[in-house]
């Protein structure tokens, strides 16, 4: 009776394990079903490749949009990955545990407060300073990369300070017993054993700033246009989705889905590409 | 000429505060614009009224509610699906290819777009399934948008637990099942809570995808089969439509505090149950 | 032990949410036009006031999903707000319930005052774009429109007549938001139903005339589309009695009231 219960738990446990690949399947058919036919039926490089998009005259390009959600991720990435990671070396490695415990939830708080309210501090404060100091509508690919860059901050802060504090302390005690000063030491042992949990964090912050759709929308502007400064607005591929999707049919819709196809490739792209970069530096 | 360690390790310090400084104050900066905004119109009133015109006035009584229940029925369905997968990849088998597609999957999953899942659900679970804009749909939606992130997590915790544990519960006779139960599971506890706070906080944060598969219905539901208005959706939909700032901005306010609550109770609820066991 | 525990509560949480569903008052649900969904929800919690046992739900979503949410059953009255009802909405019976002007709005720090249909053609086109080139100060002119796909838009886009929107519009997916951003922006020009203009923005006139409610009555104001509600088959029980109340003289009156033009 025993055995064949542990069996069955077994099984059991098999079975929900698949739950996981079954809905990343679900999803993935879903989302082909509704947008391939289309990408097929238009041709794929027409559809990668012009940048008229005018639902309502057959026009499908998409090209502005893929350009200005590598940019916007691109500028995120520049405001958010330094700071985030130099704070989360300072936090660790030069400030005195006790300050850190109270840092530390702060910044994981933040992990929690919802896109859209950034986005809206991004409309009310940040869109109306770049307007006047700057120039442009304000609503724009630079409020937009900025307000992405701090947003992923928290992310990038909590997973580098989890991977700097598993570096042993005793690397730091031999570098330190070698005479290298303490930034010495951080430079040359603790950045490099922490390297890979530090490239993770970035890649999360990444997936999460080319797929953040609402704060997007609410600062980027969403002009279908491919922008030619940073002062410029821009539409990324999640905004035109969740904009136009609630009034789309027909091809319009379709076309919408296949925008979803164009997102999906586009993050298991990066991600791949992170994994392996990942695995090449993290190996040896 | 070699300038000496000790003003590089100075000049390194100096800018590694200085953006650290800088990432604090800009953050510290976005708590107390929305707390300083907000705080004023967060009374008992607000707190448990209905609101009335469009929000434009009352209170977000049947918000809050939506907000708890939405991520609760999330949770409800995905915490059992995560664990039992984690428990399925560390406990039950070796690593095989079956295991590294699953992780694969599992990874895959997590890299999608919250507005995929919002468009796959508002297919499958609004539309072919005709659960239409609801409390389920959305909480179905919810469930599989945190899975990836419970099973992570989860795994990461069950791999802490020494292996030792696991060869003296089964050299005592116990079978996996029971080792798992018994041994495995409690000492995981913590880190499966930290997966739960994570996912529960990604769910109250969310706003596309409870859009187009929970709706936008600022009423009480009294079914699973009600749309429900989460509290992240309400602040979007005043806010966005210039229906009233004030409302918005103590919707806000609540919603942080709401954030820190669960902070608070997730870091209690763990020392907590690391003292117990230590007893 | 613990992990036990909390499935089972959790099993049991669930099933008493699934129960509930047994004793549901009678509901109501309409889904579209964002620009009449708020109306909607007001007159829905009057009529729930003076109706107990029944819940109106109104969902959002644009006229699109008003016309497929009333095709499809998902809702039982769908909400458009289009000039000219889509092939998609064949076999469904539309009733005007109210209309709606939609005017075109500046910033308040703008003193142009007046627009005339071929110079609102002319910005939305992209042929004109200096405030000076339509008698304002020396400035670009930033449009913001709203989606494709916007019943709003499309009535804007038809009563104007070969409207091909200029591609460096801004763009924004609600009435609302056309109008914080317009208010914030003064060199910015949008259209939004009438209903919404408040103080921080103002509405031009149109070839002369403003955009008010006489104006709408009188057939003076060129900018002016219904709004349907659109039923499969013929309605029952509360849903007949809900729209039967929009149209009974309160519901009329309270149209107008919230700045809407009542439908006759």
């Amino acid at each position: 009776m025993r055995i064949s219960g542990d069996k069955i738990a077994k099984y059991v446990f098999l079975a929900i394990a698949c739950s996981a690949i079954a809905s990343l399947l679900l999803i993935a058919l879903f989302i082909l079903l509704e947008g391939l036919p289309f990408i097929l039926r238009y041709g794929p490089w027409k559809f990668l490749s012009t940048s008229d998009w005018r639902p309502h005259e057959g026009a499908f390009g998409i090209a502005p949009m893929i350009i200005s959600s590598l940019w916007i991720t691109a500028g995120a990435m520049l405001i958010g990955a330094p700071l985030g990671v130099a704070g989360a070396v300072f936090l660790s490695e030069f400030v005195p545990k006790s300050v850190m415990c109270i840092i530390k939830p702060t910044i994981e708080l933040l992990a929690g407060i919802p896109s859209v309210v950034y986005g809206f501090i991004g409309v009310m404060v940040l869109a109306p300073l770049i307007r006047t100091n700057l120039g442009g509508p304000g609503l724009s690919l630079l409020a937009a990369a900025v307000i992405l860059g701090i947003m992923v901050l928290p992310t990038i802060i909590s997973i580098s300070v989890d991977a700097i504090g598993a570096v042993p302390n005793a690397f730091r005690e031999g570098a330190l017993a070698l005479g290298a000063t303490r930034w010495q030491a951080v430079r040359m042992v603790v950045l490099k054993a922490a390297r890979s949990g530090i490239i993770a964090s970035i890649i999360l912050a990444m997936g999460r700033a080319v797929g953040e759709t609402m704060a997007v929308i609410m600062v980027a502007g969403n002009t279908i246009r491919t922008p030619h400064s940073a002062l410029e607005p821009v539409r990324t591929l999640t905004a035109n989705i969740a904009i136009e999707m609630s009034a789309a049919t027909g091809m319009h819709r379709q076309a919408l889905f296949a925008t979803g196809v164009v997102l999906f490739v586009v993050i298991m792209i990066l991600n791949s590409l992170a994994m392996a970069a990942m695995r090449r530096k993290g190996g040896r | 000429m070699r300038v000496p360690p000790k003003y590089t390790q100075m000049a390194a310090i100096t800018l590694l505060g200085g953006a650290t400084l800088l990432t604090l104050a800009v953050l510290v900066f976005i708590i107390a614009f929305v707390l300083e905004k907000g705080l004023p119109g967060v009374t008992w009133t607000f707190l448990s009224a209905e609101p009335q015109d469009m929000g434009r006035a009352g209170g977000i009584f049947p918000i809050i509610v939506g907000t708890l229940l939405l991520p609760l029925l999330a949770l409800v369905i995905a915490l059992p699906l995560g664990v039992g997968s984690a428990v399925y990849l560390c406990e039950y088998t070796r690593e095989t290819r079956l295991t590294r597609v699953i992780r694969f999957g599992t990874d895959c999953l997590a890299g999608i777009p919250s507005i995929i899942f919002g468009l796959f659900g508002l297919v499958f679970f609004v539309g072919i399934l005709h659960l239409g804009w609801s409390l389920l749909s959305g909480g179905l939606t919810l469930a599989i948008m945190i899975l990836p992130t419970i099973i992570r997590t989860s795994e990461e915790a069950l791999r802490a637990v020494p292996y030792a544990y696991r060869e003296v519960s089964c050299s005592m006779g116990a079978t996996r099942w029971e080792t798992v139960r018994r041994v495995v599971l409690p000492n995981a506890l913590p880190g499966i809570v930290t997966g739960v706070m994570l996912g529960l906080g990604r769910c109250i944060s969310e706003t596309a995808a409870v859009i187009f598969t929970a709706g936008t219905v600022a009423a009480m539901p009294t079914s699973a089969f009600d749309s429900v208005r989460t509290m992240a959706v309400h602040f979007y939909l005043l806010a966005r439509e210039g229906i009233s700032n004030e409302k918005a901005y103590g919707t806000a306010a609540v919603l942080i505090l709401a954030v820190l609550l669960v902070n608070l109770a997730a870091y209690w609820m763990m020392h907590a149950f690391i003292r117990r066991r230590a007893r | 032990m613990s992990v036990c525990r909390l499935t089972s509560i959790a099993v049991l949480l669930a099933g008493m949410l699934m129960y509930g569903c047994g004793k549901r008052a009678e509901s109501v649900t309409l889904a579209g036009s964002t620009a009449f969904a708020p109306f909607a929800e007001k007159l829905g919690s009057l009529y729930m006031a003076q109706t107990p046992g029944v819940r109106v739900a109104v969902q959002g979503g644009g006229s699109t999903v008003g016309i497929q949410a009333a095709q499809q059953g998902t809702a039982q009255i769908g909400m458009a707000d289009l000039v000219k009802l889509p092939p998609e909405a064949e076999g469904l019976t539309a009733v005007v319930v109210a209309r709606d002007g939609i005017a075109v709005i500046l910033n308040p720090a703008n003193p142009v005052a007046n627009l005339t249909m071929d110079q609102i053609r002319g910005i939305f086109c992209g042929t004109l774009r200096n405030w000076k080139e339509v008698g304002g100060k020396d400035g670009a002119i930033t449009l913001v429109s709203r989606e494709a796909g916007s019943g709003t838009r499309a009535s804007f886009e038809q009563i104007v007549g070969q409207v091909k929107l200029s591609a460096g519009a801004l763009v924004q997916d609600s009435n609302g938001s056309i109008r914080e951003t317009v208010a914030s922006d003064p060199l910015a020009i949008g259209y939004l139903s009438h209903g919404l203009v408040n103080a921080k923005i103002k509405a031009v006139t149109v070839n002369d005339q403003p955009c008010t409610t006489e104006a709408v009555m009188a057939d003076k104001y060129a900018l002016v589309r219904p709004i349907y509600l659109l039923t499969k088959g013929s309605l029952q029980g509360a849903a007949q009695s809900f729209v039967a109340f929009i149209l009974s003289e309160k519901g009329q009156a309270q149209i107008r009231q919230d700045g809407l033009i009542p439908a006759k």
